[in-house]
């Protein structure tokens, strides 16, 4: 038997033997490798760049809208009207629904705001305290308006990040005043950032004041009276999710006097559109492996050709090795080692290189760089499993040579 | 009496040639004893070859018997097979046969590698082979740096390696001049005193000339046996 330190110094110094072409063909692999990692790496980034904004939107979360959405065509038609949705609706949902954590009616107004000299436009939405805990929120700075501010109408505002930043770009925004169509409001706080939604949105272009200043004094005629942009509501858990989805449209549907597939009103689970957007960016992942994959194998193919040449060009050492006591398993392991050398050195090589490519890739995109251990070894031994396939036919075509014919070769 | 090293009983060796069944070997038996020197001449076609291979386990007979060191050939696999080469015969062919990357140690070493022997052991024995030799100095020489009848003593010492009881030489002459090709054959008397089996494949009968005994093979069949009285 064969010792097995002898067996890989003797596969080192054949491939030493000839350092030129051994790196050419490790280069295949190496560049398989190194796209894989880095295009698997991406693709995670990518996941993790959408699960991560998503769940910024908040968790366990119904967003309830106005207007039916259409399956199919995608359009949505406003059956109903605009102004279905109603606060009496939010609180017969929070009194009637179980298992819910916060019930966030929320009105929508675009506006100008207007600090010192400058000024910056962005979405005002006039909202309880309720809101805060359905979207998983907090303030940064300062301290968000109370269910007090809410029945009295006062005039305070929360700005976002985005927004405090425009208008106080060097100045403690707390304290001090905004205009907001003609009306001065008091900066009680600033929410911490969030960054972009799932959608590519800037959530921190936002800012946030009581629900009745909004409709009284910001949104205009049209949001008069009792209507609402949105409902949140936040389940108690995820396992409460869809029975309150349930619930909600029932009630809703009792409400509205609408029988199904009439709704006036479309109640979105955040959830599975996070699902379908995890889904998304995984056959991307899947896509962007394969095609890496593609060049592992052209790697492989490489290798298997040099190992072919290799093996025609080193007959008569075949045929020596065997006279001298070598049996087929013997040149079996040795070329099979060859092969497993190259491409398991090309593997390594090509793992730091696509490590330092997938750094290169997310920092640009601005992705996060996830990189699990499991993606070495899975490197390693992918390319291990490269050269044992694609060694696995010149070793054994080596190791069934004919020693009369392979001695006589010149 | 005791057995026989090789003992051969109406072996055949029979090779398809296209349509044609070409008989290489055609009823050959013969005896070689433990410590003999012996030639196998004949021209070229006359089954010496053949027979050489059939000998050194690189094939395995047709039909017949075939016995060496008490091992019946034709049952032998691949793996046994690559054990009797390694262990009972030592090769030295006509080319050398050296790998060239490796230095004249190295080479010596290449048997015992496959005999699975500890590298320091291996590489004591291939140092004092290589004294036998008359290389005791050319240890890290690879054999571009050697001449002919050095590579052909590095590969004699390979032959040695794993102490098989049958040296099987191949035209071991045939690529050196003749003085040198005096001196190799003067290596395997010496080997041969101190009791190594030899048998040495020739077309040559001044090689021939060197041994004790003379097989004469002639369109796969042995026509001619004899002793000679000079050599010793």
């Amino acid at each position: 038997m064969i010792r097995a330190g002898d067996l890989v110094a003797s596969a080192m110094r054949a491939l030493r033997a000839n350092p030129l072409r051994s790196a050419l063909t490790a280069l295949g692999v190496i560049i398989g490798v190194a796209s894989v990692i880095a295009m698997v790496a991406v693709g995670r980034g990518a996941q993790a760049s959408v699960e991560n904004s998503i769940n910024s939107l908040g968790s366990n979360l119904l967003i309830i809208v106005p207007g039916a959405m259409r399956q199919g065509g995608g359009v949505r038609s406003a059956a109903g009207g605009w102004d279905s949705l109603t606060l009496s609706d939010a609180e017969a949902i929070a009194r009637e629904v179980e298992n819910i954590a916060a019930v966030a009616p929320a009105q929508n107004a675009q506006a100008q705001l207007v600090a010192g000299g400058m000024n910056w436009n962005t979405r005002v939405t006039g909202v309880t305290p309720a809101y805060m805990i359905a979207r998983d929120w907090e303030v940064a700075q300062g301290r968000f308006f109370e269910d007090r501010d809410v029945s009295q109408a006062r005039r305070v505002i929360v700005l976002g990040a985005t927004v405090a930043e425009q208008l106080f770009p060097n100045a403690d925004p707390i304290g001090q005043s905004v205009r907001v169509n003609s009306g001065a409001y008091e900066v009680i706080g600033v929410l911490e950032s969030k960054g972009q939604s799932g959608f590519g949105q800037d959530q921190d272009d936002i800012a946030l004041a009581p629900l009745t200043t909004v409709k009284r004094r910001i949104a205009g005629r049209r949001s008069g009276g009792e209507s609402v942009s949105q409902i949140a509501v936040k389940a108690a858990s995820e396992e409460a999710l869809p029975d309150v989805e349930e619930s909600v449209t029932t009630l809703l549907r009792q409400r509205h006097r609408t029988a199904s597939g009439e709704d006036d009103f479309t109640v979105q689970n955040l959830s599975s559109i996070a699902e379908a957007g995890q889904q998304a960016t995984q056959t991307f992942t899947i896509l962007l492996a394969a095609i890496s994959g593609v060049s592992l194998l052209v790697g492989g193919i490489g290798i298997m050709n040099i190992m072919l040449v290799s093996v025609t060009e080193r007959t008569r050492e075949i045929g020596l090795r065997k006279a001298l006591g070598a049996r087929q398993s013997d040149i079996l392991q040795q070329f099979g080692l060859e092969a497993v050398a190259l491409s398991v050195a090309g593997g390594a090589i090509g793992f730091v290189l696509g490590v330092l490519g997938a750094w290169a890739i997310t920092t640009g995109f601005g992705l996060p760089l996830t990189l699990s251990p499991d993606t070495a070894a899975l490197a390693i031994a992918f390319s291990a499993m490269v050269g044992i396939v694609f060694g696995a036919y010149p070793a054994w075509r080596a190791a069934k040579l004919d020693p009369i014919e392979a001695l006589r070769r010149e | 009496m005791p057995a026989p090293l090789i003992e051969a009983r109406a072996l055949v060796k029979t090779y398809r040639m296209g349509e044609e069944v070409v008989h290489a070997l055609d009823g050959v038996s013969f005896a070689i004893a433990r410590g003999d020197f012996a030639a196998i001449v004949g021209p070229s076609g006359s089954g010496k070859s053949t027979l050489m291979n059939l000998v050194g386990g690189l094939d395995t007979p047709s039909a017949g018997a075939l016995t060496i060191d008490g091992a019946d050939m034709a049952s032998l696999d691949d793996a046994a097979l690559a054990q009797f080469r390694n262990r009972t015969i030592g090769f030295v062919f006509q080319s050398f046969n050296l790998l060239p990357r490796l230095t004249a140690l190295e080479n010596v070493e290449l048997p015992m590698i496959y005999a699975g022997l500890a590298p320091k052991l291996r590489r004591a024995r291939a140092a004092d082979l290589l004294a036998r030799v008359g290389l005791g100095e050319r240890l890290t020489h690879r054999p571009t740096q050697l001449s002919g009848g050095q590579q052909q003593r590095v590969a004699i010492a390979r032959a040695l390696s794993c102490e098989p009881p049958l040296l099987l030489a191949d035209e071991p002459t045939g690529a050196l001049d003749t003085h040198t090709g005096q001196e190799i054959l003067k290596l395997f008397a010496t080997l041969n005193q101190d009791g190594v089996t030899v048998v040495l494949v020739t077309h040559d009968l001044d090689v021939a000339a060197a041994t004790r005994r003379v097989i004469e093979m002639r369109d796969g069949r042995i026509v001619a046996d004899r002793a000679l009285e000079r050599a010793a």
